[in-house]
């Protein structure tokens, strides 16, 4: 039970995201959301690299029969966590030109590309 | 040279990338020669793409290895079978995109450089768009399943900032956040998905998994969510909100690449379905399912987009409608795949005639959005309903918009008739009806067309476009290009098909040849 | 050099196409030859004739693209009256299709 944790986390954390993407209308809470999003497919990205009791993955020095944690999950995570940077930036930009032509950052109200 | 030859895959990304970083240092200091550098560099690029495509057709599949020494494997033999390095698989399918991609690429920056010249963040604009080029080529060779997630992000945020460039108070910019938003959304679920597969077989490398890959609830799980984000990027029904909003506001050459980007999203989805997952899903079911997306993306796309009054909004609508013909043609051969007898009498045409689709699709729809792109920079005009009578001015862009209107209707001799004619034959042969559908839906994409083409061009000389003239050599010279491929593949289509079509068929429907090659018989 | 194209049920020549316009062009430039070659520009031998009206300013005798296909439109418009409210412009409502295609897909492949 307490190995599964991370993963009820995750589906939680899933479940709270996309409930803010698809019912929240203010743009700056959805890209909060997507942030969030973001974060648990990092959560589930390290959760699959733990190994039980398992030290960090560095040869020098290491202790004899004892288990690693995976470190290419730990790339993964990286590379995520900036690309989840760069395009955050872009949104968030994207919505600052957004207020200033249309005066609202409502996405009910933000419908001139319609049909 | 043979140092060139040898490293040909690294090529292809490190030189738009070189290129792309140096823009701005060039645009800062010497920026006279801004306009001759992103020409040669674009040239560069797809030189090496072309190699790269003719290295396959001659040596077989090609897989390169970053960072190992010369001649060595993928999967060392230490490793006991076991591939640990990046590496980049270029079968015939990859090939036959990085044609399409150097083709249309190439043109676009010609008519760039001529319709971007008194506008102002140009070497930001070149950096980007080669970003893009450089995204595009990385997608559609590699074969590591996260190498594909970050070039696929890649292209989302380059095509997002390029979508968003003229900002047009402000309505450029929303349909870009709408783009970035929908696409960040779908390459987060391509993301959780790799990480579904990594953490059952311990691995990211494609052929490996295919090789152990077995029907897993996780699994499916994975597919489904590979099959809808992929859908998205390429613009399927019901996925497609996003992408007439995005191609309507962008800058006419820019939409042309993202039409190409969209595809290698499309690349994606087939190299999961027939390489990954290939021999061991319901092909019946899931091919089915291609097929009700193809279908539903034709219908829709060109209904929405016969009562469209922006003239960029409709031929976005269109992109979606063609869309849905590739899937249609290659879900048939999905379907089939488990039936050797039924893929040989109708699944292989139907599989060649949804790729070859796919670079007509790039080559024609590329010439309609530069030839649409020539009219709005001439009259700065997009509404239809405001045009009129622009073919006395403009005499060479109403031949290459005209001969872009036919090839997309499927009529002779253009490419369209060669690629859609194989798609009609051996759908009906599958089902009759999908082709009776594919084929009205050809018939209203036809009288689309009439209609932008009489409203745009044909009628008297309106008094307020009296001094509207032809647009500069440039830009006539990438539609020029276009044109060339789009009359050569459709008076050729039997020598298309041999040498380049097919490879790419064979290399999809043969799982087996990707992973030996790749794995070298280490399965 | 210009082949056949095999289809499996049927081909296709590029080459017939070629012969046959070719033959169509050739005869259509045989009876164009046959007209009126003297005739003035510009003066009334060229104008429209309509009846002996004055012919109406340029601008409103061409229909424009948003009147083209009035009656496609019309008569299918139980189907339009749907479908173009469905493409809002909200983004919340291209999510909300992204997560019903995820369960349909999915409820699809696993149950059939």
């Amino acid at each position: 039970m307490i190995a599964n944790l991370p993963f009820i986390a995750i589906a939680l954390l899933i479940g709270i995201a996309f409930a803010i993407i698809l019912l929240k209308k203010n743009m700056i809470k959805m890209v909060m959301g997507l942030g969030i999003l973001e974060s648990a497919v990092n959560l589930f990205l390290i959760t699959i690299g733990y190994r039980e009791d398992g030290i960090a993955p560095i040869f020098t020095n290491a202790p004899e029969g004892v288990n690693m944690v995976l470190p290419t999950v730990q790339a993964l995570t990286l590379t995520n966590i900036v690309i989840g940077v760069a395009g955050t930036a872009l949104m968030i930009s994207m919505i600052m030109v957004i207020y200033k032509k249309y005066g609202t950052i409502n996405s009910d109200k933000m419908r001139r590309l319609k049909e | 040279m043979s140092l060139i030859l040898d490293n040909l895959p690294a090529l292809l990304i490190a030189v738009p990338l070189l290129g792309a970083f140096l823009i701005p240092i060039i645009g800062r200091f010497l920026p006279k020669i801004r306009d001759a550098w992103i020409i040669l560099v674009s040239f560069l690029s797809s030189m090496a793409a072309v190699l790269t495509a003719f290295t396959v057709y001659t040596k077989g599949t090609l897989v390169y290895v970053f960072g190992a020494a010369a001649g060595s494997g993928a999967a060392p033999i230490d490793s006991g079978g076991i591939p640990f390095r990046i590496i980049f698989t270029i079968d015939g399918f990859g090939a036959f995109m990085l044609l399409s991609a150097a083709i249309v690429s190439f043109a676009v920056v010609l008519y760039l450089v001529a319709s971007q010249k008194e506008r102002s963040g140009k070497s930001e604009f070149y950096a980007l768009y080669l970003l893009l080029t450089a995204g595009i080529f990385g997608m559609v060779s590699t074969g590591d399943l996260f190498n594909f997630f970050v070039f696929l992000e890649i292209n989302t945020l380059s095509g997002a900032a390029l979508v968003s460039y003229h900002r047009k108070g402000g309505i450029a910019v929303e349909g870009a956040l709408k783009y970035l938003i929908v696409n960040t959304v779908g390459g987060l679920m391509v993301l959780f998905s790799v990480g579904l597969l990594y953490a059952q077989y311990n691995s990211l490398n494609m052929a490996y998994i295919a090789s152990q890959m077995t029907l897993t609830t996780l699994n499916i799980v994975a597919l489904v969510l590979f099959i809808t984000a992929l859908a998205m990027k390429a613009g399927a029904v019901p996925f497609h909100f996003a992408t007439p909003d995005a191609y309507s506001v962008a800058p006419s050459g820019i939409t042309a690449l993202m039409v190409v980007a969209s595809q290698a999203g499309l690349y994606g989805l087939f190299r999961i379905l027939f390489t990954v997952y290939g021999g061991v899903i319901n092909t019946v079911t899931v091919g089915w399912v291609i097929i009700v997306i193809g279908i539903l993306s034709m219908v829709i796309g060109v209904t929405m987009a016969l009562p469209q009054k922006d003239i960029k909004r409709l031929l976005a609508y269109h992109a979606v409608s063609q869309t849905g013909y590739m899937l249609l043609g290659v879900g048939v051969a999905f379907a089939v795949l488990g039936d050797p007898a039924a893929t040989a009498a109708f699944g292989q045409t139907a599989m060649e005639g949804g790729l070859f689709h796919i670079i007509n699709h790039a080559l024609y729809k590329g010439l309609l959005f530069l030839a649409v792109g020539a009219v709005i920079y001439r009259t700065g005009v997009w509404s239809l309903n405001k045009l009129g009578g622009l073919g006395h001015n403009m005499k060479w862009t109403m031949v290459f918009f005209l001969i872009g209107a036919l090839a997309i209707a499927g009529i002779p001799p253009f490419n369209g008739f060669a690629s859609k004619l194989m798609i009609y034959e051996s759908v009906f042969a599958f089902n009759p009806a999908l082709s009776i559908i594919a084929m009205v839906v050809s018939i209203l994409t036809l009288a689309s067309f009439m209609k932008v083409f009489h409203s745009v061009f044909m009628g008297p000389k309106l008094p307020e476009f009296e001094n509207v003239k032809e647009v500069p050599k440039l830009m006539i010279a990438g539609m020029v290009i276009l044109t060339i491929f789009v009359i050569g593949f459709g008076l050729m289509p039997d020598l298309v098909v041999d040498s380049i079509v097919t490879p790419a068929a064979n290399a999809l429907l043969n799982q087996g040849s990707y992973i030996t090659a790749v794995l070298g018989g280490f399965l | 050099m210009i082949g056949d194209l095999l289809t499996g049920y049927g081909f296709w020549n590029p080459l017939i196409w070629i012969v046959v316009m070719a033959t169509g062009l050739l005869f259509a430039w045989l009876i164009w030859r046959c007209g009126e070659s003297d005739y003035d520009k510009g003066t009334e031998q060229t104008k429209p004739y309509l009846s002996g009206n004055d012919e109406p300013p340029k601008g409103d005798v061409h229909i424009r693209g948003g009147n083209m296909y009035w009656g496609f439109t019309h008569a299918l418009k139980g189907y339009y009256d749907k479908l173009i409210p469905l493409h809002s412009g909200v983004v919340n409502d291209y999510l909300t299709w992204f997560i019903i295609g995820v369960i349909v897909i999915f409820v699809v492949v696993m149950v059939i």
